[in-house]
């Protein structure tokens, strides 16, 4: 997928413009919001069970060549294959290998987002197979042709007429208008796919290093049409999602859907350990596991080794007040809000993300919700602090910086330039108490007044009043 | 490929700035069994918790006297939704005295299939789920293919937690089946408008019949 | 009585010296002495949260030293008084010399509310205020220091104030910093979802605990023609908030 990340203000403020954006977004992530809030306020052991997940993800990482060792074993015994990709092109490589030897015509897709990082789709449909998104709002915006906008809600952004032109012009009419038959519409058109698909390919919500089994969480059970009739089932997966036992597993059930969607469940929760079996009359012939790398493992050890924890649930972008006013494609890469500012720049590199860690301000938000409590605003600060070193933060911004430090690092020009600013302030704004407009601070007074200084500094007040 | 699986090893081992673990730390890792923080379930009531959960995920609940009353049960649901006498039947459950005319095959379910009825492992009290692992007796395709599925679960299988469940499956005679389907109600979607809407691909209903009689119940 | 130095944030000192002599006089009303030492600047959040970790760590020594003789440090804001207590810590983790003395520091750092009611007992002031307020929670206050049921304590013991509580109370306001003219098309989004919030309200006075957020709110409302009244909360317990609040002048009423 390319990277448009460079153009986030560009694309922040096309989508700020964007009527429709507004009303898609505002009714929806309110849903969520509202929904987790009663469930959490219900559940007197969701902070222990939030500590809990984030011990656990750090014990799973402090031994994750363990574990993936295991996972490997169990995985083979149980009868299937797994391949490690140490990036996306491995990934892409490996499918397009299995989907070849296979003679795969047609294939489904259950939501993978790691499959949208290594830009499977593209490299599928370049050598011409039929790939077919199931999940219901990737299945919209594979019509759109547009990138998922949210992870776990990829077509949050549309609106229910604009998936309805997007359905009639790709199903022919009668045209549908309820929420209803839209479902229906879609529910129809995929049937047929899942019956002739070869290859079903899904992702992978966690991996059971002590069973081999692969698990997806789904409410629409379109992950288990593509896993179940396709006659060869792939998971793509990032290295990071490994757990060590079932017991770890009710953890994060526990935590999962009451972040992400505000359910105490998804629906449907389902292990796939290995392929069909003597006696089975269903069930993929084929099963494949592909462990992505992609840049995670450089993550480990060092400053954002915490970001590995992250269960992609969504509740940082469902929280954070830049991705309301944005929505997801602004941030111009696969993940969005939050999460997504933090790993974005990890993947695809500091220079082209130049806004990402930035355009946050620190409210904290994300990390009050984060149910393996990742401290994404350290991170986010982290981040500023790398590109800062590196130069890459604009020059106008340094520049500030540098008078700013010169002036408060000594006292008494600090407080006389205050002493001044505070006169010359005042002086301007007369008895309007404000600003209208201020040369050097146009990104205030673009929006607002500015509030007018009352003449003299504290400092000074407080001494004068104290002699 | 192989050289890349050693290369990401080698990578995260790097990372955390240690060679492989010892034996005795491998051994130590694979006997962890952990005991985490699990949700109250206070009510010694176990069949009232599921059904309330189960229920506010729209799933339907029929009280069934023992399992000779699943067929009339099954077939009261059919005639309720205007279903032809035709289901996709899970082995164990073929050999109840099923209404003449009533057709039934143990699977897998195909396209056009209406109706199935399957036993299920346990019911789980803490969300109110169903558990059902998939096999020559319970194909998966009849959990996923048919507008309506029917689950045959004894009250005596309903269990606390999740853990109780892991426990079930574990003890299964081939260990853990090829898919096992924890199934919360029918199939939902809140991808348009975070509109709620039953049915996106899997069943629009799922009606668990509860059978009063656990001893015997037991498929 | 416990000797308090008054850590006077960059806003106040310039905008808004009245938050400060409110702030010294809830300080003293509660049993302590209040000194403002004239060698203090800024906490160094704003290189900090740029990323200049080397002018934050340089601003922080200054406060470290300026502050090291006083019982507490108390300050009119969470966002400054975080910094103190949260960020000081971590950026000298690797420095044996200068982080006891940071930890030290943060142990007696509290920003201002939260240090009246958590560590001097203050349930109730002496004072009265005319109005229907709304209480918006800044960030760094409610998530870094859980500022949140004192405001509220207190505000309840203002004789004539009625507090009604908006949606949304908890979301940020769209100030961040230098975030707000760094992305100021975004936060002018953010801004006016939460002005949305306070005017469905009622409330006829806006209150807040950082002087950021409030200027921030202040002076989108003034764009917006709004008189609505906006005041940092010291400001109405000390019985200071008479004139018409924060961006308006004495000319028009």
């Amino acid at each position: 997928m390319d990277v448009s990340s460079p153009r986030f203000k560009e694309k922040a403020v096309i989508a700020l413009a964007d009527p429709t954006l507004r009303q898609a977004l505002g009714q929806s992530r309110k849903g969520f919001v509202n929904k987790r809030a009663e469930l959490v306020a219900a559940l007197p052991e969701f902070e222990a069970l939030r500590d809990q997940a984030r011990d656990v993800k750090n014990h799973v990482l402090e031994n994750l060549d363990h574990y993936l060792e295991r996972f490997d074993s169990a995985v083979t015994a149980a009868g299937g294959h797994v391949h490690w990709a140490r990036d996306a092109e491995e990934a892409r490589n490996i499918i397009l290998g299995i989907c070849e030897r296979v003679q795969a015509r047609t294939i489904t897709k259950g939501k993978s987002m790691v499959s949208e990082e290594v830009n499977l789709n593209a490299a599928l449909e370049k050598r011409g197979y039929t790939v077919v998104e199931t999940d219901l709002g990737e299945y919209i915006i594979q019509l759109a042709k547009e990138p998922p906008s949210h992870i776990i809600a990829p077509a949050i952004h549309k609106t229910k007429e604009q998936v309805s032109d997007l359905f009639e012009a790709a199903h022919g009419g009668p045209r549908k208008t309820t929420v209803a038959d839209l479902v229906t519409e879609a529910r129809l058109v995929l049937r047929d796919k899942y019956f002739k698909a070869d290859v079903g390919i899904t992702g992978g919500n966690y991996l059971v290093a002590e069973t081999g089994s692969s698990i997806i969480v789904t409410n629409e059970g379109n992950g288990d049409l593509t896993q179940t009739l396709a006659k060869v089932h792939i998971v793509t997966s990032g290295i990071e999602r490994i757990v060590p036992t079932l017991e770890d597993v009710s953890l994060f059930l526990r935590i999962l859907a009451r972040s992400a969607t505000g359910q105490e469940t998804e629906t449907y929760t389902t292990l796939s350990t290995g392929p069909r079996r003597p006696g089975d009359v269903d069930g993929p012939e084929e099963f494949h596991v592909v462990l992505v790398d992609n840049g995670r493992s450089k993550m480990l050890g060092g400053k954002f080794q915490d970001m590995l924890r992250c269960i992609r649930c969504g509740a940082c972008m469902n929280h954070c007040p830049v991705y309301g006013a944005v929505g997801g494609h602004a941030y111009g890469w696969v993940y969005p809000g939050p999460m997504g500012s933090v790993l974005t720049p990890l993947f695809v590199g500091l220079d082209a993300t130049r806004d990402l860690p930035n355009a946050c301000t620190l409210n904290g938000r994300c990390q009050s919700v984060c149910p393996v409590r990742i401290p994404l605003p350290e991170l986010l600060r982290e981040l500023r602090h790398q590109q800062h070193q590196r130069g890459i933060s604009p020059p106008v911004q340094r520049r500030a910086l540098g008078v700013w430090r010169f002036v408060a690092e000594r006292p008494g020009l600090y407080q006389f330039a205050n002493r001044l600013a505070a006169r010359a302030l005042k002086g301007l704004s007369g008895r309007n108490g404000r600003l209208r407009h201020l040369p050097f601070a146009s990104g205030w007074t673009a929006l607002r007044d500015l509030p007018a200084p009352e003449g003299k500094t504290f400092l000074e007040l407080w001494h004068a009043r104290q002699t | 490929m192989p050289e890349s699986r050693s290369a990401i090893l080698q990578q995260i081992r790097a990372a955390l700035g240690r060679g492989p673990l010892s034996d005795a730390a491998a051994a130590a890792l694979d006997a962890r069994r952990p005991a985490h923080p699990r949700i109250a379930v206070d009510d010694d009531d176990l069949v009232a918790r599921f059904v309330t959960r189960f229920e506010s995920r729209s799933g339907t609940v029929a009280r069934v006297s023992g399992v000779d009353a699943i067929p009339a049960a099954v077939d009261a649901y059919r005639q309720a939704h205007g279903l032809p006498p035709r289901a996709a039947v899970a082995r164990p459950l073929a050999g109840l005295a099923w209404p003449a005319g009533f057709i039934h095959h143990p699977g897998p379910a195909g396209q056009d299939e209406q109706m199935s009825v399957t036993p299920c492992l346990a019911g789980i009290a803490e969300i109110g789920s169903l558990i059902l692992a998939s096999g020559p007796d319970s194909p998966t395709t009849l959990n996923f293919v048919p507008d309506h599925h029917l689950i045959v679960l004894p009250a005596g299988r309903i269990v606390r937690h999740f853990e109780d469940a892991w426990t079930l499956l574990r003890a299964l005679p081939g260990g853990l089946p090829r898919a096992t389907n924890i199934i919360s109600g029918p199939s939902r979607t809140g991808d348009v408008e975070l509109t709620i809407q039953l049915g996106a691909h899997g069943p629009r209903s799922v009606h668990v019949l509860l059978v009063a009689d656990a001893d015997r119940a037991t498929p | 009585m416990p000797r308090v130095g008054l850590f006077a944030t960059c806003l106040m000192n310039l905008f808004r010296p009245s938050v400060g002599f409110a702030a010294a006089q809830l300080l003293e009303d509660a049993g302590c002495t209040v000194e403002v030492p004239m060698a203090q600047t800024c906490c160094g959040q704003p290189g900090y949260n740029s990323g200049d970790f080397d002018a934050a760590r340089t601003l922080a020594k200054q406060v470290i030293t300026t502050f090291e003789g006083f019982d507490y440090v108390v300050g009119p804001s969470g966002s400054c008084m975080a910094t103190l207590r949260h960020d000081y810590p971590k950026l000298f983790e690797d420095d044996p010399e200068w982080h006891p003395r940071a930890a030290a520091l943060a142990a007696r750092s509290h920003e201002l509310l939260s240090f009246l009611t958590d560590v001097c007992g203050v349930t109730a002031v002496n004072a009265a205020y005319t109005g229907t307020v709304t209480y918006h929670d800044s960030c760094s206050g409610l998530r870094g220091l859980g500022v949140k049921a004192q405001p509220r304590l207190l505000l309840g013991s203002v004789e004539g104030l009625q507090l009604t509580e908006m949606p949304d109370a908890e979301v940020c306001c769209g100030f961040g910093g230098t975030f707000c003219v760094k992305y100021p098309e975004i936060s002018g989004r953010m801004v006016d979802d939460k002005l949305a919030n306070v005017a469905a309200t009622g409330a006829d006075t806006l209150l807040g605990g950082d002087l950021g957020c409030l200027m921030n709110m202040a002076g989108r409302l003034r764009r917006q023609g709004s008189k609505l009244k906006v005041f940092h909360t010291a400001e109405v317990l000390a019985g200071m908030a008479t004139g018409s609040g924060i961006g308006i002048g004495d000319g028009e009423h």
